[in-house]
């Protein structure tokens, strides 16, 4: 299966990346090869077997409901690129 | 040609609970300062685990039971993939094709007719950053991402905006019997969308669905929803076509106003949730949550108009808040059979809902105990003071806290009752005011409601009102046998 130059598009507007021409066309080829391997899983009838959630043989980890330490402002903020006293900033949004 | 509106409504409601959804972090986002309730989960750090708060699962399955849900066995939770910084994972963990409560139902009263509204599902995700919009960036603080919120899913039942309006309304109703979520709109506590669309009366297909947005309060609910449905109808009546849109309610200029084109299919790319194993919810446990329910307010309704033989209208009123229901109640115990429950009643929903509005404060946090309002009534009943002063002890009391009693006493409003007493106020006023006299003499029998109410003035309000009536009798006759 071949996926579409438009697709690709659709794709890395969906992580938001900016793709040059030579990396529309190398991702292209790259993710339609991808694409083709998990095909192989395809050939399998998996009509009678539900859908598998978790691979993990764990059910019902939950937590009480009891308040704990929080981080600091300062540790928190500590990787953030960009801040404004103590308010994460991020690039303009356009509502 | 007639045309009839669907409508479906998607309500968010924050689930009181003291921590948030997957970490330890209080969920008492309103007073904290920016960024002050967030560790490495909350913050979508590399390598973190989300684990489940348990009550937040309780809090959604009892609001499931509430509505009348089924709760499927097996659930489990899922990515919602979106790149919008509100959230700094990059995904929303949500729920998609297994939700905690699914097929349910609530009952709205339309004047008297009864409509089931179906309930498609409640599901439990997280709830989201705020984002402050500048020029030159946005900031954003992370003290709510993460509080537990609940999604509760309308079918598609709703005909006019005043059934959306009554849905809201009982659901919101319900989520406060339960306790599960404060329900403030205003607050942002509680969200809500509305799905309309329009289609020729009969028609089996459906019009093109908008998505109505910015509803901030039960009232934009309702207004937003109605100008939606006259934009659509107006639109094809003209023979024009309505477009998949999402419109935001404008408060000021009240009309909903464009927001965004929905051609580009939203792409969220659901998968499950890696992290966090599913839950099996057995019987047992689904069992001793409904334990739990409390009385909801319809059955409370219907009870207290069997049990206390009160109007259907007081009664729903009294139901709305489970705290006025119980106010009510500790009321009629108080009065121990000396009051009837719709004397209290009549005195609940007007005179203490009166104070209420009138300081926009709560029953739950008022003075006056529903022992001291019984102490007031039997003031009253027993002739001590009038009905009128009552009302005015009634406001002393909710002003200061003080009894009844004690201000009856301190003020000296005690209600004359003496013949002799009165008589003289009756005299003075039939002497003050010949020309009425003329009238009632003359056959105008009406002119006694405004000697009554001259007596009451003199005697600032404390006469007796039915003394003062016999007594007025007897002088009017005097002056006929005169004649």
């Amino acid at each position: 299966m071949k996926l579409s130059r438009d697709q690709v598009l659709h794709i890395a507007e969906l992580a938001k990346l900016a793709l040059s021409e030579e990396e529309i066309e190398l991702f292209t080829e790259q993710l339609s090869e991808i694409l083709a391997y998990f095909e192989k899983l395809n050939r399998l009838d998996t009509s009678a077997i539900p859908p598998t959630a978790q691979v993990i043989d764990m059910r019902n980890v939950t937590r009480p409901d009891e308040v704990r330490p929080s981080l600091s402002p300062e540790e928190a903020l500590a990787n953030a690129p960009q801040r404004k006293g103590n308010f994460f900033k991020v690039k303009p949004i356009l509502e | 040609m007639k045309y009839e509106a669907i409508i479906g409504m998607e309500v968010h409601a924050q689930i009181l609970t003291a921590s948030k959804m997957f970490c330890g972090c209080s969920a008492d986002y309103a007073s904290a300062p920016p960024n002050t309730h967030v560790c490495p989960v909350c913050l979508g750090m590399p390598g973190v685990l989300p684990v489940i708060n348990q009550a937040a699962v309780e809090a959604t399955i009892l609001t499931g039971l509430a509505l009348n849900c089924t709760i499927p066995e097996f659930s489990k939770f899922d990515r919602k993939n979106y790149p919008y910084p509100d959230l700094p994972k990059g995904y929303q963990i949500s729920q998609y094709d297994l939700p905690l409560c699914i097929n349910g139902w609530l009952e709205i009263d339309l004047g008297g007719t009864k409509k089931r509204i179906g309930i498609r599902r409640v599901h439990l995700e997280e709830d989201t950053g705020k984002l402050i919009h500048e020029e030159d960036g946005s900031l954003i603080d992370f003290n709510r991402a993460g509080v537990p919120l609940m999604e509760i899913v309308s079918e598609a039942d709703m005909r006019s905006a005043e059934e959306a309006w009554l849905y809201l309304t009982k659901l919101r109703t319900i989520l406060r019997y339960l306790g599960v979520s404060t329900g403030n709109m205003e607050e942002g506590a509680m969200r809500c969308e509305a799905n309309v669309s329009v289609r020729p009366l009969g028609s089996k297909e459906f019009g093109t669905k908008v998505e109505v947005k910015n509803l901030n309060s039960f009232r934009a609910v309702r207004q937003a929803i109605a100008y939606e449905i006259e934009r659509q109808t107006k639109l094809l009546q003209e023979g024009k076509r309505v477009h998949q849109v999402t419109m935001g309610w404008d408060e000021h200029r009240h009309r909903t106003v464009f927001q965004r084109s929905k051609e580009f299919a939203e792409d969220y790319r659901y998968f499950p949730e890696p992290d966090l194993p599913p839950l099996e919810l057995s019987r047992e446990f689904v069992q001793e949550i409904r334990s739990r329910l409390p009385e909801l307010p319809d059955a409370k309704r219907e009870r207290f108009i069997a049990q206390y033989g009160i109007k259907g209208d007081d009664a729903a009123l009294l139901v709305e808040e489970r705290a006025t229901a119980d106010y009510f109640e500790r009321a009629v115990a108080a009065a121990q059979k000396q009051i009837t429950p719709q004397t209290i009643a009549n005195w609940i929903v007007g005179e203490i809902f009166r104070l209420l509005r009138e300081n926009t404060t709560e029953i739950s946090s008022i003075k006056v105990s529903p022992e001291q309002l019984i102490e007031l009534l039997k003031l009253i009943q027993e002739g001590t003071i009038n009905a009128t002063v009552g009302k005015e002890v009634l406001d002393e009391m909710f002003a200061t806290g003080k009894s009844a009693q004690a201000i009856v006493k301190e003020k000296g409003l005690t209600q004359i009752s003496d013949e002799e007493q009165l008589r003289q106020f009756v005299q003075e006023a039939l002497a003050k005011n010949p020309k009425p006299l003329q009238q009632y003499l003359a056959g105008k029998e009406a002119v006694l409601g405004f000697f009554i109410g001259q007596v009451m003035r003199a005697t600032r309000g404390q006469a007796n009102v039915h003394v003062v009536r016999k007594l007025l009798q007897e002088e009017l006759d005097k002056y006929k046998n005169k004649e």
